[in-house]
């Protein structure tokens, strides 16, 4: 019974003391750690998209509760007026999920770009999507109030496919074209958000 | 059979140096070691937790109870792992990045498991930490070496650095899965040859 008692205690004080222990380091270091996804995800993405921007959009961003998902928007201005706002949508691709920056005109809700933030594609193949610079320039000018365009040529859509990738180009399609929804559901809420970041 | 605290830092990095004497821990050494870069930053990840956990349980050892010691040590190896984690994505994203799933795996690299059960339970503080410093150097250094063999024969450079010259056809096979079993196999050849006198 001692034996027993003792292990009991033993483990529970362990465990207590490693949770403790964690528990203090998650929160001292959440703020490096959303700081990091930014810097080496998100940010890339948004700073390609973003090219003539004249303030910083990793700086000027803001979050939204969508679906019950926290979901950033990074606010791109040029001299001082909000022009363009860039938000990630997500879809699966060939290897698993894909990430896709997507940058939308405020005023014209034109795509301006695009850039691929995630993705477990294969090597060589459907990874050509990071830099596949025709198809990535194929999304730039389509509304997204007319999702009917964001579907690659197979699929009588204006997208350009990648040669042997097709389904990871159908998947970053879809990814752009939920981001657009996104977008077009969240519309006045999210041109408020970004109304706050003029001057 | 009383050894010297230098015998035991030591015998880590040749007598018994990790994945090539012991053929411990193969998992990450196999996966991960696609690039020396990637291969020397699992190493120091698989050292941290290696020696933290050998000086704690190497001091608890006498109040943990020998029916709940492997229980015991996995809390002690898994709270330093998750540290490991969380400082590698606040400090050094981009190895996070390329290391991915394999850290929290460290958990259950029998490398670690295996110094706390064979020797940090049964020996004093400082001769445990200079074991897991020796075996952690040791794991380091042979999965920073089966990197640099893999990544300089797959893609003809390290770190971004050409070794073979422009006229040099990568052997792409080396940096895939299969590739890694034969580079280690050959790598076990080599230490073989080179340990028998």
């Amino acid at each position: 019974m001692r034996e027993m008692v003792k292990m009991v205690v033993t483990l529970t004080i362990l465990a207590a003391a490693a949770g403790g222990l964690l528990a203090t380091v998650k929160t001292t270091t959440a703020e490096r750690i959303e700081q990091a996804v930014l810097d080496y995800v998100q940010g890339p993405a948004v700073m390609s998209i973003m090219e003539n921007v004249t303030n910083d959009p990793l700086e000027d961003r803001f979050a939204l509760t969508i679906d019950n998902e926290d979901r950033n928007f990074f606010v791109g201005k040029i001299d001082g007026v909000p022009k363009m706002v860039a938000l990630e949508g997500k879809a699966s691709g060939y290897g698993g999920e894909l990430g896709v920056m997507v940058g939308i005109d405020i005023e014209t809700g034109q795509i301006v770009g695009i850039g691929i933030t995630t993705h477990s594609e294969t090597p060589g193949v459907g990874s050509r999507a990071e830099s596949d610079i025709r198809f990535l320039k194929s999304f730039v000018g389509i509304p997204v109030a007319e999702p009917d365009k964001i579907y690659i040529g197979e699929d009588d859509g204006e997208i350009a496919n990648i040669g042997g990738a097709t389904v990871t180009a159908r998947g970053v399609a879809t990814a752009v074209r939920r981001a657009g929804d996104m977008y077009r559901n969240n519309e006045s809420e999210i041109k408020t958000q970004v109304e706050a970041f003029a001057g | 059979m009383a050894k010297t605290i230098a015998q035991e830092f030591k015998k880590g990095l040749w007598d018994e140096i990790p994945p090539f004497r012991l053929v411990l821990g193969l998992c990450p050494v196999l996966a991960v070691t696609t690039t020396a870069e990637n291969g020397v930053g699992m190493g120091l990840a698989t050292t941290f937790v290696l020696i933290c956990s050998n000086m704690l349980v190497s001091l608890l050892r006498n109040n943990i109870p020998s029916k709940i010691r492997v229980p015991c040590f996995i809390i002690i190896i898994a709270t330093f792992v998750i540290l490991v984690e969380l400082l590698m994505q606040a400090f050094a994203y981009g190895l996070f990045l390329e290391l991915g799933i394999f850290i929290p795996l460290i958990v259950v690299n029998c490398l670690v498991l295996g110094r706390s059960e064979a020797f940090a339970s049964k020996n004093k503080f400082v001769p445990s930490l200079a074991d897991g410093l020796g075996m952690g150097i040791g794991f380091t250094l042979s999965l920073g070496v089966l990197g640099a063999v893999r990544e300089s024969l797959g893609t003809g450079m390290i770190s971004g650095v050409q070794v073979f010259g422009p006229s040099f056809e990568p052997f792409e096979f080396m940096v895939q899965a299969p590739g890694a079993f034969v580079a280690l196999g050959l790598l076990l050849c080599i230490m073989n040859i080179l340990g028998k006198k």
